[in-house]
């Protein structure tokens, strides 16, 4: 018999009691070809280009499903960052090339967004694009599309910059469109007018979106060393090093892992940090197959396995509950940041035995509504933003799914979002920030986004000014470590 | 293509005879079986070969599911690729 039936059982039971799943498979997509000066044109060319590559994508993750009887719970598409595709259109042009350089110049101390001049026209252009994207994601059955982003870790162009002020109309309008905008890297230094504006622009998408929680700001996230292929959302795009098509997996079991821990109670580090070792072997290894699989299929090269650990509103999904079963009495309290570094990287150990190519985030996700555990510790206020942005330099993900009062400033925010990006750009890790000012919502109150986003809690940020350090122009200089040539 | 059927539930008579049956009558080879019996559960794992079959795995695993909610067993099949996968270096 080639396999005992120990090992069938243990494949059924964590597929069919732990939640063991695959995530997402994401199909990364090229749209760099599809450039043309004219609007018209270039919306024509993106929707052919994703109808062409994507339509197999849910029917033949489906077949996967039956053949293997492994759930793949979300199709996705990942896309080229749509700011490197409208910079010659004509609106975006008329934007003075003499004011973004003014802009962008870290000497020139004085000059505002407000100088200047965006077209309505570009806007407009912007939206377009989003709608066509969304038309498209619609027609191929998958939930998100990530990839409406921008990379100004250096300097904006005037392409980024429209993107980036479009954002609070298209992320409002559009359902599956998802943004990323990245504003740091260990080898760029941190741009922080974009850091700013990201500030502002945050809180005007949660002012659009008031009448549904604020809702718009989970579709965006800013990153530090941003990664090109990561399947997740809302963070996944298309990157530039990337080839024409390929095929991502994020693969996922914190339920499965937190089985192993429970049957642990009494052991040592080193037998707790094994045990999940292997089991990230084995979960990882079926994220892998399917990956291989779908590519196959498709006749499109497989790209990465992501082998982060991703939780779902699920009670057992939780990796909160994971740090609680380790031996924590409250996610949050002291031994949570030493837990989940141990977590992580025995998930990465495993996970990278068992993958030709392990890629994304490949950390824990932390996301305080989709987590019930984290949420849970929110609302007895043992978690706190504070301890969460520590636990981020663990786990290689970011501040995720963090409601606070709608009444916090644009730069408190810009704030929380410098210092993220400084704990990523400092030690050479990709951190990201998914913050949603809720509108109208105060410290304890409680938000239900519902679906996939879960319920979660209006946590506090310290009332502290940091509006003057905020407003200083330009960027903060590559640390010292970017110079390893 | 190799594929494993996994039967587990409360032990009955019949079990067996209507899962070989379904096999049977999909041209599906069984190469290997293994059973077990703890407290009253029977589990049963069979390795099952499609090279004369014109079925597919899904086409057997309706087939499955739907016997096995008449008999009260949880059965299943799947690709054997999954297992090799997570339990084999």
């Amino acid at each position: 018999m080639s396999f005992t039936p120990e090992e069938v059982l243990e494949t059924k039971k964590m597929i069919q009691d732990q939640g063991l799943d695959v995530r997402t498979i994401t199909m990364g997509i090229n749209l760099l070809d599809c450039v043309d000066p004219s609007l018209d044109l270039m919306l024509e060319n993106i929707k052919q280009k994703i109808l062409s590559l994507a339509s197999d994508l849910s029917e033949v993750a489906t077949s996967i499903e039956e053949d293997y009887g492994i759930p793949i719970i979300n199709r996705r598409l990942t896309i080229t960052p749509i700011s490197l595709l409208i910079g010659a259109l004509k609106s975006i042009k008329e934007l003075s090339l003499d004011d973004i350089q003014k802009f962008n110049d870290p000497l020139y101390h004085k000059y505002k967004v407000g100088n200047l001049r965006i077209a309505p026209d570009a806007i407009d252009s912007c939206i377009a694009i989003a709608n066509i994207l969304d038309e498209a994601a619609h027609e191929v059955n998958v939930d998100f599309l990530g990839g409406f982003s921008a990379l100004v870790h250096k300097g904006f162009t005037r392409a980024d910059l429209t993107l980036i002020q479009s954002l609070p109309d298209v992320l409002s309008s559009t359902e599956t469109v998802c943004s990323s905008i990245n504003v740091a890297a260990t080898r760029a230094g941190m741009n922080m007018n974009a850091v700013k504006m990201m500030g502002d622009i945050i809180h005007q998408i949660a002012m659009n979106t008031r009448e549904k929680l604020s809702i718009g700001c989970a579709k965006l996230v800013v990153f530090a060393n941003a990664v090109e292929d990561n399947p997740f959302m809302a963070g996944g795009f298309h990157g530039i090093g990337e080839s024409e098509c390929c095929i991502n997996v994020g693969i996922s079991g914190p339920g499965v892992i937190r089985n192993i821990v429970k049957h642990q109670r009494n052991s040592d580090f080193e037998t707790l940090a094994e045990s999940i070792k292997k089991t990230a072997f084995k979960i990882t290894r079926m994220g892998q197959l399917v990956a291989q699989e779908a590519s196959k299929r498709l006749s499109v090269p497989f790209g990465i396995v992501d082998l982060s650990l991703a939780p779902t509103t699920r009670p057992f999904d939780s990796v909160a509950g994971i740090l609680e079963d380790m031996g924590l009495e409250t996610t949050g309290g002291p031994g949570t940041t030493a837990a989940l570094a141990l977590l992580t990287d025995a998930i990465k150990k495993g996970g990278l035995m068992a993958s030709s190519y392990v890629g994304g985030l490949s950390g824990a996700f932390i996301p305080v509504s989709e987590d019930q555990f984290m949420t849970e510790a929110a609302r007895k206020n043992i978690l706190t933003i504070e301890k969460l942005e520590a636990m981020t330099s663990v786990c290689s993900t970011g501040l995720d799914m963090i409601c606070i009062p709608g009444s916090t400033p644009p730069t408190t925010i810009a704030g929380i979002i410098a210092d993220e990006a400084a704990i990523g750009m400092i030690n050479q890790k990709t951190t990201g920030i998914r913050i949603i000012p809720v509108i109208g919502k105060d410290v304890g109150e409680e938000v239900e986004f519902g679906g996939l986003l879960g319920k979660s809690i209006v946590m506090p940020v310290k009332r502290s000014s940091c509006e003057m350090f905020i407003n200083r122009q330009g960027r903060i200089p590559a640390p010292v470590h970017s110079q390893r040539n | 293509m190799k594929a494993i059927v996994s039967v587990i539930g409360l032990d009955k008579p019949g079990i067996v005879a209507t899962v070989s049956t379904i096999l049977a009558d999909h041209n599906v080879n069984i190469t290997d079986i293994s059973q077990s019996y703890a407290q009253e559960f029977f589990t049963m794992i069979m390795v099952v070969d499609f090279e004369r079959s014109n079925s597919t795995i899904k086409q057997v695993n309706e087939d499955l599911k739907k016997a096995g909610e008449k008999i009260g067993v949880f059965m299943s099949i799947q690709h054997e690729d999954i297992f090799r996968a997570m339990h084999r270096i």
